[in-house]
Protein backbone atom coordinates (compact mmCIF):
# COMPACT_ATOMS: atom_id res chain seq x y z
CA UNK A 1 0.00 0.00 0.00
CA UNK A 2 2.42 2.34 1.17
CA UNK A 3 5.95 3.01 0.13
CA UNK A 4 7.48 4.14 3.51
CA UNK A 5 8.99 1.63 6.15
CA UNK A 6 6.30 2.47 8.91
CA UNK A 7 3.25 4.70 8.41
CA UNK A 8 0.76 5.33 10.76
CA UNK A 9 -2.53 6.04 9.20
CA UNK A 10 -5.69 7.63 10.95
CA UNK A 11 -4.99 6.53 14.45
CA UNK A 12 -7.61 7.40 17.13
CA UNK A 13 -7.60 6.53 20.71
CA UNK A 14 -9.91 6.65 23.12
CA UNK A 15 -9.84 4.98 26.63
CA UNK A 16 -13.54 4.10 28.43
CA UNK A 17 -13.86 3.73 31.59
CA UNK A 18 -17.28 2.80 32.52
CA UNK A 19 -19.45 5.67 31.03
CA UNK A 20 -16.76 7.90 30.57
CA UNK A 21 -15.24 8.22 27.16
CA UNK A 22 -11.54 10.12 26.88
CA UNK A 23 -10.52 10.86 23.71
CA UNK A 24 -6.47 11.11 23.68
CA UNK A 25 -5.35 10.60 20.09
CA UNK A 26 -7.35 11.67 17.06
CA UNK A 27 -6.48 10.97 13.07
CA UNK A 28 -2.45 10.84 14.01
CA UNK A 29 -1.38 9.88 10.53
CA UNK A 30 2.60 9.72 9.70
CA UNK A 31 5.22 8.07 7.53
CA UNK A 32 8.57 7.39 8.46
CA UNK A 33 11.31 5.87 6.13
CA UNK A 34 13.96 3.60 6.64
CA UNK A 35 16.76 4.99 8.79
CA UNK A 36 14.78 7.74 9.90
CA UNK A 37 15.04 9.80 13.27
CA UNK A 38 11.72 11.23 14.29
CA UNK A 39 11.04 13.09 17.41
CA UNK A 40 7.84 13.60 19.06
CA UNK A 41 6.58 16.53 21.23
CA UNK A 42 4.31 17.80 23.01
CA UNK A 43 3.31 18.57 26.90
CA UNK A 44 2.68 16.42 29.03
CA UNK A 45 -0.22 13.96 28.53
CA UNK A 46 -0.94 15.06 25.16
CA UNK A 47 -1.22 11.32 24.08
CA UNK A 48 2.77 10.60 23.41
CA UNK A 49 3.13 7.50 25.41
CA UNK A 50 -0.12 6.08 24.04
CA UNK A 51 1.04 6.51 20.64
CA UNK A 52 4.16 5.08 20.89
CA UNK A 53 2.47 2.09 22.69
CA UNK A 54 0.02 2.03 19.53
CA UNK A 55 3.24 1.21 17.38
CA UNK A 56 4.96 -1.15 20.09
CA UNK A 57 1.93 -2.91 19.72
CA UNK A 58 1.05 -2.80 23.21
CA UNK A 59 -1.74 -0.72 22.97
CA UNK A 60 -4.34 -0.96 20.37
CA UNK A 61 -5.71 1.71 18.36
CA UNK A 62 -9.74 2.34 18.77
CA UNK A 63 -9.36 3.28 14.91
CA UNK A 64 -6.68 3.34 12.17
CA UNK A 65 -4.10 1.14 11.12
CA UNK A 66 0.19 1.22 11.88
CA UNK A 67 1.89 -0.53 9.43
CA UNK A 68 5.52 -1.98 9.30
CA UNK A 69 6.94 -2.49 5.81
CA UNK A 70 3.47 -3.06 4.47
CA UNK A 71 2.52 -5.25 7.53
CA UNK A 72 -0.08 -4.32 10.07
CA UNK A 73 0.97 -4.05 13.30
CA UNK A 74 -1.26 -6.36 15.76
CA UNK A 75 0.99 -7.32 19.13
CA UNK A 76 3.88 -6.47 20.23
CA UNK A 77 7.39 -8.18 19.18
CA UNK A 78 11.11 -7.42 19.64
CA UNK A 79 11.36 -5.98 15.75
CA UNK A 80 9.70 -2.55 17.69
CA UNK A 81 11.98 -2.24 20.52
CA UNK A 82 11.04 -0.37 23.10
CA UNK A 83 13.06 1.76 25.33
CA UNK A 84 10.42 2.39 28.43
CA UNK A 85 10.44 5.82 30.62
CA UNK A 86 11.54 4.09 33.76
CA UNK A 87 14.21 2.14 32.10
CA UNK A 88 11.90 -1.23 33.22
CA UNK A 89 14.98 -3.53 33.98
CA UNK A 90 14.30 -6.36 35.81
CA UNK A 91 15.70 -6.27 39.34
CA UNK A 92 16.79 -9.60 40.04
CA UNK A 93 19.22 -10.00 36.74
CA UNK A 94 22.60 -8.07 36.20
CA UNK A 95 22.53 -5.75 33.17
CA UNK A 96 24.13 -8.71 31.21
CA UNK A 97 21.70 -10.97 31.89
CA UNK A 98 19.31 -8.25 30.93
CA UNK A 99 19.98 -7.86 27.74
CA UNK A 100 20.82 -11.65 27.12
CA UNK A 101 17.25 -12.34 28.19
CA UNK A 102 16.13 -10.46 25.25
CA UNK A 103 19.28 -12.22 23.07
CA UNK A 104 18.62 -15.40 24.02
CA UNK A 105 14.94 -14.86 23.30
CA UNK A 106 15.02 -13.38 19.58
CA UNK A 107 18.08 -15.65 18.26
CA UNK A 108 18.02 -18.48 20.28
CA UNK A 109 17.41 -20.21 17.42
CA UNK A 110 19.75 -18.33 14.51
CA UNK A 111 22.83 -17.70 16.65
CA UNK A 112 25.13 -19.98 18.62
CA UNK A 113 25.53 -19.68 22.43
CA UNK A 114 28.98 -18.11 22.17
CA UNK A 115 27.45 -15.91 19.37
CA UNK A 116 24.54 -14.78 21.39
CA UNK A 117 27.61 -13.80 24.71
CA UNK A 118 29.49 -12.36 21.55
CA UNK A 119 26.23 -10.08 20.70
CA UNK A 120 25.25 -8.94 24.17
CA UNK A 121 28.55 -8.31 25.00
CA UNK A 122 28.98 -6.39 22.05
CA UNK A 123 25.54 -4.35 22.55
CA UNK A 124 26.46 -3.48 26.51
CA UNK A 125 30.18 -1.84 24.60
CA UNK A 126 27.80 0.23 22.76
CA UNK A 127 26.52 1.88 25.63
CA UNK A 128 30.14 1.99 27.13
CA UNK A 129 28.23 -0.74 30.58
CA UNK A 130 31.01 -3.32 30.04
CA UNK A 131 32.14 -2.51 32.87
CA UNK A 132 28.87 -3.13 34.69
CA UNK A 133 28.06 -5.87 33.25
CA UNK A 134 27.52 -7.69 36.24
CA UNK A 135 25.97 -5.11 38.78
CA UNK A 136 22.05 -5.32 39.12
CA UNK A 137 19.92 -2.33 38.59
CA UNK A 138 19.95 -1.05 41.90
CA UNK A 139 23.52 -0.44 41.98
CA UNK A 140 23.65 1.32 39.17
CA UNK A 141 23.13 5.05 38.63
CA UNK A 142 19.77 6.46 36.69
CA UNK A 143 21.65 7.01 33.52
CA UNK A 144 23.41 3.21 33.23
CA UNK A 145 19.98 1.68 33.85
CA UNK A 146 18.48 3.85 30.63
CA UNK A 147 21.78 2.85 29.28
CA UNK A 148 20.87 -0.89 29.69
CA UNK A 149 17.91 -0.42 28.82
CA UNK A 150 19.01 0.81 25.24
CA UNK A 151 21.60 -1.61 24.97
CA UNK A 152 18.55 -4.17 25.68
CA UNK A 153 16.57 -2.93 22.73
CA UNK A 154 19.45 -2.73 20.81
CA UNK A 155 19.86 -6.10 21.17
CA UNK A 156 16.72 -7.47 19.87
CA UNK A 157 18.16 -5.24 16.17
CA UNK A 158 14.68 -4.04 16.32
CA UNK A 159 13.47 -2.67 12.78
CA UNK A 160 12.33 0.56 14.57
CA UNK A 161 13.47 1.12 17.62
CA UNK A 162 10.82 2.96 20.29
CA UNK A 163 11.92 5.85 23.03
CA UNK A 164 10.04 6.97 25.43
CA UNK A 165 11.56 9.79 26.90
CA UNK A 166 14.73 8.18 27.46
CA UNK A 167 16.39 10.70 29.28
CA UNK A 168 13.53 12.26 30.97
CA UNK A 169 14.60 11.43 34.21
CA UNK A 170 18.37 12.52 33.95
CA UNK A 171 20.03 15.46 34.74
CA UNK A 172 20.94 17.29 32.48
CA UNK A 173 24.81 16.67 32.12
CA UNK A 174 24.41 13.48 32.09
CA UNK A 175 21.74 13.74 29.53
CA UNK A 176 23.96 15.14 27.15
CA UNK A 177 25.84 12.43 27.25
CA UNK A 178 23.60 10.15 26.36
CA UNK A 179 21.98 12.18 23.40
CA UNK A 180 25.45 12.15 21.84
CA UNK A 181 26.12 7.91 22.37
CA UNK A 182 22.55 7.76 20.57
CA UNK A 183 23.38 10.32 17.70
CA UNK A 184 26.65 8.07 17.36
CA UNK A 185 24.95 4.77 17.96
CA UNK A 186 22.39 5.75 15.16
CA UNK A 187 24.81 6.81 12.82
CA UNK A 188 26.67 3.76 13.21
CA UNK A 189 23.67 1.38 12.87
CA UNK A 190 21.11 3.69 10.68
CA UNK A 191 18.18 2.54 12.77
CA UNK A 192 15.02 4.04 12.56
CA UNK A 193 13.76 5.77 15.39
CA UNK A 194 10.84 7.07 17.39
CA UNK A 195 11.69 9.23 20.24
CA UNK A 196 9.67 10.98 23.11
CA UNK A 197 10.66 13.80 24.15
CA UNK A 198 9.50 17.01 25.73
CA UNK A 199 13.01 18.55 25.66
CA UNK A 200 13.19 21.10 22.23
CA UNK A 201 17.08 21.03 21.79
CA UNK A 202 16.96 17.23 22.05
CA UNK A 203 14.36 16.99 19.71
CA UNK A 204 16.35 19.78 17.19
CA UNK A 205 19.83 17.83 17.79
CA UNK A 206 18.49 14.29 17.20
CA UNK A 207 15.79 14.28 14.52
CA UNK A 208 15.94 14.39 11.23
CA UNK A 209 11.75 15.39 11.42
CA UNK A 210 9.98 16.71 15.04
CA UNK A 211 6.20 16.04 15.24
CA UNK A 212 5.00 18.56 17.26
CA UNK A 213 1.46 17.22 19.09
CA UNK A 214 -1.07 19.56 19.89
CA UNK A 215 -2.55 19.93 23.49
CA UNK A 216 -4.90 16.83 24.43
CA UNK A 217 -8.02 15.93 24.92
CA UNK A 218 -7.99 14.72 21.34
CA UNK A 219 -4.82 15.73 20.46
CA UNK A 220 -3.29 15.46 16.86
CA UNK A 221 -0.44 16.54 15.15
CA UNK A 222 0.04 19.65 14.86
CA UNK A 223 2.90 20.04 12.36
CA UNK A 224 5.87 18.72 11.36
CA UNK A 225 9.25 20.62 11.11
CA UNK A 226 12.30 19.03 8.85
CA UNK A 227 15.68 19.70 10.45
CA UNK A 228 17.54 20.13 7.83
CA UNK A 229 21.16 19.89 9.64
CA UNK A 230 24.32 17.91 8.27
CA UNK A 231 25.41 14.93 10.56
CA UNK A 232 27.11 14.13 12.20
CA UNK A 233 25.98 17.18 14.39
CA UNK A 234 28.06 18.75 16.89
CA UNK A 235 26.36 20.17 19.81
CA UNK A 236 28.78 23.19 20.28
CA UNK A 237 28.56 24.04 16.67
CA UNK A 238 25.30 23.86 16.47
CA UNK A 239 24.38 26.73 18.99
CA UNK A 240 25.27 29.65 16.93
CA UNK A 241 23.97 27.27 13.39
CA UNK A 242 21.28 29.27 11.36
CA UNK A 243 18.95 25.96 11.01
CA UNK A 244 19.27 24.74 14.36
CA UNK A 245 18.17 28.38 16.01
CA UNK A 246 14.96 28.58 13.75
CA UNK A 247 14.38 24.84 14.12
CA UNK A 248 14.50 25.56 17.84
CA UNK A 249 12.45 28.81 17.66
CA UNK A 250 9.69 27.10 15.58
CA UNK A 251 9.44 24.31 18.31
CA UNK A 252 8.95 26.37 20.83
CA UNK A 253 6.80 28.84 19.15
CA UNK A 254 4.78 26.00 18.56
CA UNK A 255 4.43 24.63 22.11
CA UNK A 256 4.67 28.45 24.17
CA UNK A 257 2.71 29.82 21.93
CA UNK A 258 0.22 28.26 19.68
CA UNK A 259 -0.02 25.07 22.07
CA UNK A 260 0.69 26.68 25.41
CA UNK A 261 0.05 24.05 28.23
CA UNK A 262 -3.16 24.91 29.77
CA UNK A 263 -2.92 23.35 33.51
CA UNK A 264 -5.96 21.12 33.86
CA UNK A 265 -7.51 22.48 37.08
CA UNK B 1 33.52 5.15 31.05
CA UNK B 2 34.82 8.49 30.26
CA UNK B 3 36.83 7.51 27.35
CA UNK B 4 33.99 7.42 24.79
CA UNK B 5 33.74 8.15 21.37
CA UNK B 6 31.21 10.71 21.69
CA UNK B 7 32.59 12.29 24.56
CA UNK B 8 35.75 12.75 22.11
CA UNK B 9 33.96 14.28 18.98
CA UNK B 10 32.81 16.73 20.64
CA UNK B 11 34.00 18.01 23.77
CA UNK B 12 33.09 20.82 25.88
CA UNK B 13 35.01 20.86 28.73
CA UNK B 14 32.94 19.91 31.32
CA UNK B 15 32.55 16.61 29.64
CA UNK B 16 34.38 14.34 32.15
CA UNK B 17 32.91 15.46 34.81
CA UNK B 18 29.38 14.72 33.07
CA UNK B 19 30.66 11.16 32.93
CA UNK B 20 31.76 10.92 36.30
CA UNK B 21 28.55 11.06 38.42
CA UNK B 22 27.13 8.10 36.76
CA UNK B 23 29.88 6.28 37.24
CA UNK B 24 31.17 7.22 40.59
CA UNK B 25 31.64 3.96 42.59
CA UNK B 26 32.38 4.58 46.15
CA UNK B 27 35.77 3.42 47.15
CA UNK B 28 36.20 0.69 49.97
CA UNK B 29 38.09 1.71 52.20
CA UNK B 30 41.76 1.23 52.13
CA UNK B 31 43.24 -1.26 54.24
CA UNK B 32 45.27 -0.42 56.95
CA UNK B 33 49.18 0.06 56.16
CA UNK B 34 50.39 -0.74 59.52
CA UNK B 35 48.63 -3.71 61.03
CA UNK B 36 47.90 -3.10 64.80
CA UNK B 37 47.16 -6.39 67.19
CA UNK B 38 43.23 -5.58 66.16
CA UNK B 39 43.18 -3.79 62.69
CA UNK B 40 40.38 -0.70 62.99
CA UNK B 41 37.59 -2.62 60.67
CA UNK B 42 38.10 -6.03 62.70
CA UNK B 43 37.89 -3.60 66.01
CA UNK B 44 34.76 -2.09 64.57
CA UNK B 45 33.28 -5.78 63.57
CA UNK B 46 34.05 -6.87 67.04
CA UNK B 47 32.36 -4.23 68.51
CA UNK B 48 29.11 -4.31 65.97
CA UNK B 49 29.05 -8.12 67.22
CA UNK B 50 29.27 -7.48 70.52
CA UNK B 51 26.57 -4.89 69.88
CA UNK B 52 23.91 -7.47 68.62
CA UNK B 53 24.91 -9.83 71.00
CA UNK B 54 25.47 -8.58 74.66
CA UNK B 55 21.62 -7.53 74.85
CA UNK B 56 20.02 -10.63 74.24
CA UNK B 57 23.06 -12.49 76.74
CA UNK B 58 22.16 -10.30 79.07
CA UNK B 59 18.03 -10.96 78.83
CA UNK B 60 18.23 -14.36 79.06
CA UNK B 61 20.75 -14.40 81.86
CA UNK B 62 18.12 -11.76 83.77
CA UNK B 63 15.29 -14.29 83.24
CA UNK B 64 16.47 -17.63 83.83
CA UNK B 65 17.94 -15.58 87.41
CA UNK B 66 14.52 -14.55 88.17
CA UNK B 67 13.28 -17.91 87.46
CA UNK B 68 15.20 -19.31 89.67
CA UNK B 69 14.84 -16.86 92.43
CA UNK B 70 10.90 -17.49 91.69
CA UNK B 71 11.04 -21.15 91.71
CA UNK B 72 13.51 -22.26 94.52
CA UNK B 73 11.45 -22.95 96.97
CA UNK B 74 10.58 -26.26 97.77
CA UNK B 75 6.72 -26.20 97.49
CA UNK B 76 7.09 -24.52 94.17
CA UNK B 77 5.18 -26.43 91.51
CA UNK B 78 7.43 -25.93 88.86
CA UNK B 79 11.06 -26.65 88.69
CA UNK B 80 14.20 -24.29 88.94
CA UNK B 81 16.19 -24.19 85.93
CA UNK B 82 18.92 -25.73 88.31
CA UNK B 83 16.84 -28.40 88.81
CA UNK B 84 15.77 -28.75 85.48
CA UNK B 85 19.10 -29.00 84.40
CA UNK B 86 20.31 -32.08 86.81
CA UNK B 87 16.66 -34.08 86.35
CA UNK B 88 17.12 -34.21 82.09
CA UNK B 89 20.88 -34.49 82.24
CA UNK B 90 20.72 -37.87 81.13
CA UNK B 91 18.05 -36.68 77.84
CA UNK B 92 20.63 -33.48 77.70
CA UNK B 93 23.57 -35.82 77.22
CA UNK B 94 22.57 -38.57 74.92
CA UNK B 95 20.27 -36.71 72.29
CA UNK B 96 20.38 -40.12 70.64
CA UNK B 97 19.46 -42.67 72.20
CA UNK B 98 16.98 -45.77 71.34
CA UNK B 99 15.69 -47.98 74.08
CA UNK B 100 12.98 -49.01 71.15
CA UNK B 101 9.33 -48.35 71.18
CA UNK B 102 8.73 -44.27 72.13
CA UNK B 103 11.45 -44.68 74.38
CA UNK B 104 13.85 -42.34 72.13
CA UNK B 105 16.47 -39.40 72.73
CA UNK B 106 14.75 -36.12 72.19
CA UNK B 107 17.20 -35.60 68.93
CA UNK B 108 15.12 -39.00 67.22
CA UNK B 109 11.66 -37.29 68.70
CA UNK B 110 12.78 -34.14 67.03
CA UNK B 111 13.72 -36.02 64.17
CA UNK B 112 10.27 -37.71 64.05
CA UNK B 113 8.74 -34.30 63.74
CA UNK B 114 10.82 -32.10 61.54
CA UNK B 115 10.36 -35.53 58.90
CA UNK B 116 6.62 -34.75 58.98
CA UNK B 117 6.58 -31.15 58.40
CA UNK B 118 9.27 -31.53 55.99
CA UNK B 119 6.70 -33.64 53.51
CA UNK B 120 3.44 -32.09 54.85
CA UNK B 121 5.66 -28.16 54.31
CA UNK B 122 6.92 -29.38 50.70
CA UNK B 123 3.81 -30.85 49.67
CA UNK B 124 2.20 -27.04 50.38
CA UNK B 125 4.75 -24.91 49.47
CA UNK B 126 4.40 -26.73 45.90
CA UNK B 127 0.70 -26.87 45.63
CA UNK B 128 0.22 -23.48 47.41
CA UNK B 129 2.67 -21.52 45.33
CA UNK B 130 0.97 -23.10 41.87
CA UNK B 131 -2.90 -22.53 43.29
CA UNK B 132 -1.36 -19.12 44.51
CA UNK B 133 -0.13 -18.07 40.53
CA UNK B 134 -3.85 -19.55 39.53
CA UNK B 135 -5.76 -17.40 41.68
CA UNK B 136 -2.79 -14.04 40.69
CA UNK B 137 -2.70 -14.57 37.13
CA UNK B 138 -6.89 -15.15 36.51
CA UNK B 139 -9.62 -13.50 37.51
CA UNK B 140 -12.08 -16.00 37.19
CA UNK B 141 -9.83 -18.33 39.10
CA UNK B 142 -9.55 -16.00 41.95
CA UNK B 143 -13.40 -15.28 41.68
CA UNK B 144 -14.34 -18.81 42.20
CA UNK B 145 -11.58 -19.84 44.21
CA UNK B 146 -11.05 -17.07 46.94
CA UNK B 147 -13.59 -17.22 48.64
CA UNK B 148 -13.45 -20.93 48.77
CA UNK B 149 -9.82 -20.43 50.61
CA UNK B 150 -11.02 -17.44 53.15
CA UNK B 151 -13.05 -19.64 54.78
CA UNK B 152 -10.95 -22.78 54.67
CA UNK B 153 -7.84 -20.47 56.20
CA UNK B 154 -9.97 -19.83 59.27
CA UNK B 155 -10.08 -23.52 60.57
CA UNK B 156 -7.80 -24.16 63.36
CA UNK B 157 -5.20 -27.01 61.99
CA UNK B 158 -6.18 -29.54 64.84
CA UNK B 159 -9.87 -29.54 63.46
CA UNK B 160 -8.45 -31.15 60.57
CA UNK B 161 -7.48 -34.29 62.45
CA UNK B 162 -10.68 -35.95 63.13
CA UNK B 163 -11.38 -35.63 59.40
CA UNK B 164 -7.96 -36.80 58.25
CA UNK B 165 -7.93 -39.79 60.69
CA UNK B 166 -11.07 -40.68 58.94
CA UNK B 167 -10.04 -40.76 55.85
CA UNK B 168 -6.64 -41.77 55.79
CA UNK B 169 -7.47 -44.26 58.70
CA UNK B 170 -3.25 -43.98 59.94
CA UNK B 171 -1.43 -41.01 62.56
CA UNK B 172 1.22 -40.60 60.10
CA UNK B 173 -0.13 -39.03 56.69
CA UNK B 174 -3.24 -37.72 58.84
CA UNK B 175 -0.41 -35.41 60.38
CA UNK B 176 1.21 -34.67 57.78
CA UNK B 177 -2.06 -33.35 56.01
CA UNK B 178 -2.73 -31.27 59.12
CA UNK B 179 0.93 -29.56 58.58
CA UNK B 180 -0.19 -29.04 54.87
CA UNK B 181 -3.58 -27.74 55.34
CA UNK B 182 -2.05 -25.67 58.05
CA UNK B 183 1.01 -23.82 55.88
CA UNK B 184 -0.86 -23.70 52.17
CA UNK B 185 -2.87 -20.69 53.09
CA UNK B 186 -0.23 -17.92 53.16
CA UNK B 187 1.41 -19.41 50.90
CA UNK B 188 -1.18 -19.35 48.12
CA UNK B 189 -2.65 -15.56 49.26
CA UNK B 190 0.86 -14.23 49.63
CA UNK B 191 1.55 -15.51 45.97
CA UNK B 192 -1.64 -14.33 44.51
CA UNK B 193 -0.69 -11.19 45.54
CA UNK B 194 2.69 -10.94 44.67
CA UNK B 195 1.31 -12.15 41.17
CA UNK B 196 -0.91 -9.40 41.16
CA UNK B 197 1.57 -7.20 42.05
CA UNK B 198 3.86 -7.43 38.99
CA UNK B 199 4.35 -4.07 37.51
CA UNK B 200 3.00 -3.50 34.15
CA UNK B 201 6.62 -2.67 33.13
CA UNK B 202 7.77 -6.23 33.55
CA UNK B 203 4.80 -7.65 31.52
CA UNK B 204 5.41 -4.69 28.45
CA UNK B 205 8.86 -6.53 28.59
CA UNK B 206 7.51 -9.77 27.98
CA UNK B 207 5.24 -8.64 25.83
CA UNK B 208 7.99 -7.40 23.84
CA UNK B 209 10.15 -10.39 23.94
CA UNK B 210 7.37 -12.62 22.87
CA UNK B 211 7.99 -14.95 26.39
CA UNK B 212 5.65 -17.63 25.89
CA UNK B 213 3.47 -18.82 29.08
CA UNK B 214 6.00 -20.88 30.54
CA UNK B 215 9.04 -18.25 29.83
CA UNK B 216 6.64 -15.70 31.65
CA UNK B 217 6.21 -18.30 34.16
CA UNK B 218 9.62 -18.61 35.42
CA UNK B 219 11.66 -16.09 34.20
CA UNK B 220 9.22 -13.27 35.17
CA UNK B 221 6.04 -14.07 37.10
CA UNK B 222 8.13 -16.06 39.93
CA UNK B 223 11.02 -13.86 39.97
CA UNK B 224 8.74 -11.28 40.40
CA UNK B 225 6.72 -12.75 42.64
CA UNK B 226 9.57 -14.47 44.84
CA UNK B 227 10.08 -11.85 47.80
CA UNK B 228 5.89 -12.43 48.15
CA UNK B 229 6.23 -16.25 47.71
CA UNK B 230 9.10 -15.94 50.55
CA UNK B 231 7.03 -14.09 52.83
CA UNK B 232 4.22 -16.86 52.63
CA UNK B 233 6.42 -19.58 53.02
CA UNK B 234 8.17 -17.62 55.84
CA UNK B 235 4.54 -17.54 58.02
CA UNK B 236 4.17 -21.51 56.74
CA UNK B 237 6.78 -22.78 58.06
CA UNK B 238 6.24 -20.93 61.50
CA UNK B 239 2.36 -22.32 61.43
CA UNK B 240 3.72 -25.68 60.64
CA UNK B 241 6.00 -26.34 63.42
CA UNK B 242 2.67 -25.02 66.05
CA UNK B 243 0.79 -27.10 64.45
CA UNK B 244 2.97 -30.11 64.23
CA UNK B 245 3.47 -30.07 68.56
CA UNK B 246 -0.43 -30.34 68.83
CA UNK B 247 -1.32 -32.81 66.23
CA UNK B 248 1.22 -35.24 67.45
CA UNK B 249 0.01 -35.00 70.86
CA UNK B 250 -3.16 -36.37 70.05
CA UNK B 251 -1.64 -38.90 67.11
CA UNK B 252 1.18 -40.37 69.41
CA UNK B 253 3.89 -42.87 68.39
CA UNK B 254 7.73 -40.75 68.22
CA UNK B 255 7.57 -36.85 67.84
CA UNK B 256 8.28 -33.89 69.87
CA UNK B 257 4.78 -32.98 70.79
CA UNK B 258 3.59 -36.46 72.12
CA UNK B 259 6.90 -36.57 74.15
CA UNK B 260 5.35 -33.41 75.90
CA UNK B 261 2.34 -34.89 76.55
CA UNK B 262 3.86 -38.40 77.24
CA UNK B 263 6.08 -36.53 80.18
CA UNK B 264 3.16 -34.58 81.22
CA UNK B 265 0.87 -37.49 82.12
CA UNK B 266 3.61 -39.52 83.81
CA UNK B 267 4.72 -35.91 85.88
CA UNK B 268 8.34 -35.32 84.65
CA UNK B 269 7.62 -31.59 84.26
CA UNK B 270 11.89 -31.10 84.10
CA UNK B 271 11.36 -32.76 80.56
CA UNK B 272 8.60 -30.96 79.63
CA UNK B 273 10.51 -27.75 80.06
CA UNK B 274 13.58 -29.01 77.88
CA UNK B 275 11.36 -30.11 75.49
CA UNK B 276 9.70 -26.54 75.09
CA UNK B 277 13.24 -25.00 74.78
CA UNK B 278 14.03 -27.55 71.89
CA UNK B 279 10.87 -26.71 70.00
CA UNK B 280 11.47 -23.25 70.34
CA UNK B 281 14.97 -23.53 68.73
CA UNK B 282 14.02 -25.68 66.30
CA UNK B 283 11.32 -23.30 65.11
CA UNK B 284 13.75 -20.49 65.50
CA UNK B 285 16.12 -22.35 63.14
CA UNK B 286 13.32 -23.46 60.42
CA UNK B 287 12.52 -19.54 60.57
CA UNK B 288 15.89 -18.02 59.98
CA UNK B 289 16.52 -20.98 57.27
CA UNK B 290 13.60 -20.33 54.82
CA UNK B 291 14.67 -16.38 55.68
CA UNK B 292 18.43 -17.30 54.12
CA UNK B 293 16.70 -19.70 51.52
CA UNK B 294 14.64 -16.87 50.83
CA UNK B 295 17.90 -13.70 50.46
CA UNK B 296 20.02 -16.26 48.37
CA UNK B 297 16.87 -17.11 45.89
CA UNK B 298 15.72 -13.41 45.43
CA UNK B 299 19.46 -12.06 45.35
CA UNK B 300 18.95 -9.80 48.34
CA UNK B 301 15.23 -7.90 47.54
CA UNK B 302 13.05 -10.02 49.99
CA UNK B 303 14.04 -9.15 53.54
CA UNK B 304 15.72 -11.78 55.86
N1 LIG C 1 -4.55 2.82 30.22
C1 LIG C 1 -5.16 4.02 30.25
N2 LIG C 1 -6.45 4.12 30.65
C2 LIG C 1 -7.06 5.32 30.67
N3 LIG C 1 -6.50 6.48 30.30
C3 LIG C 1 -5.23 6.45 29.88
C4 LIG C 1 -4.49 5.22 29.84
N4 LIG C 1 -3.24 5.50 29.37
C5 LIG C 1 -3.20 6.81 29.16
N5 LIG C 1 -4.40 7.40 29.45
C6 LIG C 1 -4.72 8.82 29.31
O1 LIG C 1 -4.25 9.23 28.06
C7 LIG C 1 -3.72 10.55 28.16
C8 LIG C 1 -2.35 10.58 27.54
O2 LIG C 1 -1.44 9.85 28.31
P1 LIG C 1 0.05 9.63 27.84
O3 LIG C 1 0.02 9.00 26.50
O4 LIG C 1 0.73 8.88 28.92
O5 LIG C 1 0.61 11.10 27.74
P2 LIG C 1 2.11 11.61 27.55
O6 LIG C 1 2.99 10.44 27.37
O7 LIG C 1 2.06 12.50 26.38
O8 LIG C 1 2.44 12.41 28.77
C9 LIG C 1 -3.74 10.95 29.61
O9 LIG C 1 -4.81 11.85 29.80
C10 LIG C 1 -4.00 9.66 30.33
O10 LIG C 1 -4.82 9.90 31.44
MG1 LIG D 1 4.56 9.64 28.62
Amino acid sequence: MSKAFLTIEHVDKSFTRGAMTNEVLTDISLSVNQGEFISIIGHSGCGKSTLLNIVAGLTQATKGVVFLEGKVVDEPGPERAVVFQNHSLLPWLTCYENVSLAVDKVFGRTKSKAERHDWVMHKLKLVNMEHAKDRRPSEISGGMKQRIGIARALAMQPKVLLLDEPFGALDALTRTHLQDQVMQIQAELNNTVLMITHDVDEAVLLSDRIVMMTNGPSARIGEILDVDLPRPRKRLELVSDRTYIAARAAVLKFLYERHKFVEAA
Amino acid sequence: MTPTAAATSNVTQLKPQAAAPTATVVPLPAPAAKKPFFSPRAKTRMMEWGATVIPPLLTTAVLLILWEVLCSSPTSSLPAPSKVVSDTWELIANPFYDNGGNDKGLGWQLYASLKRVALGYALAAIVGIGLGALVGASTWAMRGLDPVFQVLRTIPPLAWLPLSLAAFRDGEPSAIFVIFITAIWPVIINTAVGIRNIPQDYKNVAQVLRLNPIEYFHKIMLPAAAPYIFTGLRIGIGLSWLAIVAAEMLIGGVGIGFFIWDAWNSSRISDIILALIYVGAVGFVLDRIVALIAVAVTRGTANA
